[in-house]
């Protein structure tokens, strides 16, 4: 099958046109459980988690980021995991107070919080909401019970539908996530399954196809045989309907697995895609930065309580502050702007690198259908190019 | 070097015994061989370690002799006289076949070492009927008669039925324990013929034996003196070549090497004399005084002739130089082997190499990868071939890509072989039927016990290509196999090429009979198709024979390749798979728009894949 549709979203309706922006991230790195199939920075505890200790340390952590980057305008602030929604509200709200507090926080900027839909977490939605979160991304992940619990997931459906009412009323914006590409799913199954959440939705939608990542049990059983997830041609078709269904449904793809309706895409997520500035705080956090000219890569400790350790010692636990070089940049240009629709600035790249675009390699992508010219300095995938995206960009990254 | 306490010379014609071994690899030659030696006291206990005369280290873990080697031992036998007895350690193997008979030519007698379990081999008979030929008395030895499975009776039998040597005296023995060496030595003495002589005054004649490298002093030259004597501070000349030398060194190897006085008629021993390359001197020559020449040469010389060639390419293409260096070391010691310069779009820059058949190909592969750390890739093995062309001339043809314009050819001849095949009765309808399935012409079927032998004429274009693995896959390694090169014939062969995107492979293009290149058209094809990784675009994959295609496979195009999750923190994580994937694309070749990976040639390239 080839894809015919054409792309709904205008790029130029995506928060702030095309700036990077710069981004907050605070990783939260504990979940209730470990579902079978992340391979995320995440630990389960089986003794409750001192929080306090987390908010100083978070405290620490951020005035030492801050002190590196000088005074700055936060675009958006992202609570990821992990789970955060395991966070008190308190813990939650001296967090975002300390980021106000170092950097330039402007008035209604999006601040996200990731959350899990069982019943105890959702209690505590109205506290995140006070505390100034106004963005819930909720791992919904299926809406039937049987693939929950393949997944590894807490909670079910009914769980996951009373969770996304509660959010609707107290969070202006609600995004949520769901797993596709799943063990014996059919099309069938995975369209009527998508309409479903698409009548659920607000705004946004982030839709993954399963992966199999190393290091995780599903791996495991994948490699024994006793886990079969679909093929390329039928995670390409599960992709292409996708596609379909959402950009039908006025919530196009605006990266690779994420949908909104226009003018609601996450501007934190864009920071990232668009390959600007972000601060990466917390456990096995990684930011780009840009001080006084040089682009510095940053990770942190993965292990919670070394990481404890480490920023109660010295202010902050980086373990990698490293300048990246100028093809190394517009390689992550290309590996994460083109994950976008709209693309990347050919000029951005150039200068990046320091050398001209191959126009020979682009000539050809262009000619298959995989890549397309917008204007005379953008350049973006086309359906038929997205789907093969890593290929599209290992082979303009040579 | 210490002082002979004997001068050669003393021994007179009559106590001195020149004789060879012949054997199927594992039946035991180097085994009874160091058994001879230290049975004779030529080194101390101390000094010994296994088959001492398989000095390189691929002849001793492959179990085979590449280099003609020589030892002398001094043996006081029952009848109480003292004899010197040179073994002259022959290469077993058809590709050396020209080396085995200049060596058995040096000697009057050979001991046949046959395995008492497991009899007769196709390679023993070749060797044998060789001896044969040479007029060799034969001394039979059954050898590991101390195992559980020797059946010293029913291979006697066999041994009669087969070759047709008497066995009444055969002696029996175990190598390894000891058992029974003494009556070989004395069955050398009594058994065997003393050297037809020669008179030590007579001009010199002297058969050219062999040769190899030491770095320290030069080429060292094997030889086995006919008629007059060799001496240091002669002016000798190699009568094949027209070069003259001046001798420097004359010695025995005992096999340390020992320098002695001269060398007199019937005896063998080694010379040097300031000689720079192994190619300088060639086996089979006749050795004389320049001052007072004989007047006739010795029958039988005739410069190495490769028979099988391929392409020979570094895996990483900064190993060129290396190669090169190599390769020249390696012919210093090998004249036999050839190579030039060549270069492949798929492959880079390598050389076409020329050997005297597959083991020979093997063994140089082997070394060069071992001995000189090199990474390599072998191109399909190729024979040569005669092109009688239009306008009446010949030429010869290595390398498929050299292959002319086929309206300017008028036939082509290829190589046939006779090939000896013994198998188990067993596997003898695979046997058949794998040499009918290489074209294969049957000349005689016979029975010898529960073994069959097998004569067959085959192309050797056929039998270069995995022959050899398949028959031993399918006999479950029972069958033996030897063969040897008989004519020229008329072929209906073909350049059949390997077109991937509509871009030929030249490293894949190979000479095939007609009747034969669907077949291996389709299952180059099919194995390429997997071998090649998807691209973004669908990917045809064709056999070709001139303009016409007869096989084809595609490859379909990458249907999904994309990363579902990618977040901010995994931007580095996919940088680095990234920067893999380009290192990976440096090793690949490109054809048109095709990235072809080094190790898909590699594993097109290996025969022996079913």
């Amino acid at each position: 099958m080839t894809i015919t549709t054409r792309f709904t979203g205008d790029f130029r309706a995506y928060p702030d046109a095309g700036d990077p922006g710069f981004g907050v991230y605070l990783h939260w790195p504990f979940c209730a459980a470990k579902c079978p199939y992340c391979d995320f920075n995440s630990h389960v505890r089986h003794k409750p988690v001192d929080q306090n200790r987390f908010v100083d340390a978070f405290r620490q952590e951020i005035a030492y980021t801050a002190g590196m980057t000088g005074p700055k305008t936060v675009t958006s602030i992202f609570i990821g995991g992990g789970t955060p929604s395991l966070m008190d509200p308190s813990t939650v709200g001296a967090i975002l107070d300390t980021v106000a507090r170092n950097w330039h926080v402007p008035d209604g900027i999006e601040i996200t919080l990731e959350a899990n839909p069982s019943s105890v977490e959702a209690t505590r939605f109205r506290g995140y909401r006070d505390a100034g979160v106004n963005r819930v991304s909720m791992g919904v992940q299926a809406l039937n019970d049987a693939d929950l619990k393949v997944l590894g997931r807490l909670h079910d459906v009914e769980d996951a539908l009373k969770a996304i009412r509660l959010a609707r009323e107290i969070f202006p914006r609600l995004s949520f996530d769901l797993i596709y590409a799943r063990p014996n799913q059919t099309v069938a199954a995975w369209e009527a399954e998508l309409k479903q959440a698409i009548g659920y939705a607000v705004d946004h939608l982030s839709l993954y196809q399963l992966t199999i990542e190393e290091g995780t049990p599903f791996y495991a059983l994948h490699k024994a045989g006793k886990l079969i997830v679909p093929d390329g041609d039928l995670s390409a078709e599960l992709y292409e309907a996708t596609q379909a269904i959402t950009g039908e449904a006025g919530m196009p793809a605006y990266e690779v697995s994420n949908h909104a309706r226009p003018g609601a895409e996450s501007r934190h997520n864009l920071t990232y895609w668009r390959y600007g500035d972000y601060a990466g705080i917390g456990a096995g956090a990684h930011g780009r930065l840009t001080l006084n000219g040089t682009r510095i890569a940053t990770a942190t400790e993965r292990m919670p309580e070394r990481w404890l350790e480490m920023v109660e010692a010295r202010g902050a636990a980086h373990v990698e502050i490293e300048e990246l070089e100028p093809e190394e940049q517009a390689d992550e240009l290309l590996l994460m702007g083109l994950r976008l629709t709209e693309g990347i600035e050919v000029s951005r790249w150039q200068a990046l690198s320091g050398r001209p675009f191959d126009s020979a390699r682009e000539r050809d992508l262009i000619a298959n259908g995989f890549l397309e010219r917008l204007g005379n300095d953008r350049i973006r995938c086309t359906p038929a190019g997205m789907l093969i995206l890593d290929a599209v960009v290992a082979d303009l990254a040579i | 070097m210490r002082a002979m306490t004997r001068s050669v010379n003393e021994t007179p014609l009559s106590h001195i015994r020149n004789f060879s071994i012949v054997a199927h690899i594992d039946h035991g030659k180097s085994t009874l061989a160091d058994r001879l030696i230290q049975m004779t006291g030529s080194l101390e206990m101390r000094e010994m370690k296994d088959q001492i005369l398989d000095a390189m280290d691929i002849e001793r873990e492959r179990g085979i002799t590449i280099k003609a080697n020589t030892v002398r031992l001094e043996y006081d036998a029952k009848d109480g006289e003292h004899y010197v007895l040179n073994l002259i350690d022959t290469p077993g193997h058809v590709d050396f076949a020209y080396e085995v008979s200049r060596s058995l030519s040096a000697c009057e007698g050979s001991l046949l070492v046959v395995d008492a379990s497991q009899g007769v081999e196709a390679q023993t008979l070749a060797n044998v009927y060789q001896a044969l030929d040479n007029d060799h008395e034969i001394v039979t030895v059954l050898n590991k008669i101390d195992l559980p499975a020797a059946e010293p009776e029913r291979i006697k039998a066999q041994i009669e039925e087969v070759i047709g040597l008497d066995t009444a005296d055969a002696v029996e023995i175990s190598a390894k324990t000891g058992l029974g060496v003494e009556n070989v030595l004395e069955a050398i003495v009594k058994r065997l013929p003393p050297p037809k002589g020669g008179d030590r005054n007579d001009p010199l004649k002297a058969l050219l034996v062999d040769s190899w490298y030491d770095s320290y002093l030069g080429v060292i030259v094997l030889v086995r003196v006919l008629d007059g004597h060799l001496k240091k501070g002669q002016i000798i000349r190699m009568m094949g070549t027209d070069a003259k030398y001046t001798v420097e060194r004359v010695g025995v190897i005992t096999p340390k090497m020992v320098t002695v006085e001269e060398l007199g008629p019937g005896e063998i021993g080694f010379i040097t004399g300031s000689i720079k390359e192994v190619a300088d001197t060639r086996v089979g020559d006749t050795i004389t005084e320049d001052k007072r020449p004989t007047s006739t040469m010795l029958p039988g010389f005739k410069p190495a002739q490769p028979v099988v060639f391929c392409g020979l390419f570094p895996v990483d293409a900064a190993d060129f130089e290396d190669l090169r260096a190599a390769m020249g070391k390696l012919r210093l010691n090998d004249a036999s082997f050839s190579f030039e310069m060549e270069s492949s779009a798929a492959l880079g820059f390598g050389f076409r190499c020329g050997f005297l058949g597959l083991l020979h190909l093997e063994i140089v592969q082997e070394r060069l990868e071992r001995e000189f750390d090199l990474d390599l890739i072998a191109t399909a093995p190729s024979v040569v071939y005669k092109l009688s062309m239009t306008d009446g001339t010949e030429r010869e043809l290595h390398n498929p890509a050299d292959m002319p314009d086929v309206v300017k050819i008028r036939e082509i001849h290829e190589p046939w072989i006779r090939a000896t095949i013994l198998t188990p009765d067993d596997y003898l309808g695979s046997v058949l039927k794998l040499c009918q399935d290489r074209r294969g012409i049957q000349v005689d079927l016979s029975y010898v016990g529960n073994r069959a032998m097998v004569i067959y004429d085959l192309p050797l274009n056929e039998v270069v290509f995995d022959f050899y693995d398949r028959l031993k896959s399918l006999s479950k390694g029972y069958a033996s196999f030897d063969y040897q090169i008989t004519e020229y014939r008329e072929g209906n062969l073909v350049k059949m090429q390997i077109l991937v995107n509509s871009e030929p492979v030249d490293a894949l293009s190979m000479m095939v009979h007609r009747s034969a290149a669907e077949r291996r058209g389709r299952e180059m094809c099919e194995k390429l198709k997997d071998l090649i990784p998807k691209h973004m675009f669908k990917i045809p994959i064709q056999a070709a024979i001139g303009g016409s295609v007869i096989a084809r496979e595609t490859i379909s195009a990458l249907r999904k390749d994309v990363t579902a999750k990618c977040y901010g923190g995994d931007a580095s994580r996919k940088r680095k798979l990234l920067d893999k994937q380009k290192e990976g694309k440096k090793r690949m070749r490109q054809f048109g728009k095709v990235d072809i990976p080094q190790e898909a040639f590699i594993a097109a390239l290996k025969m022996s894949d079913q």
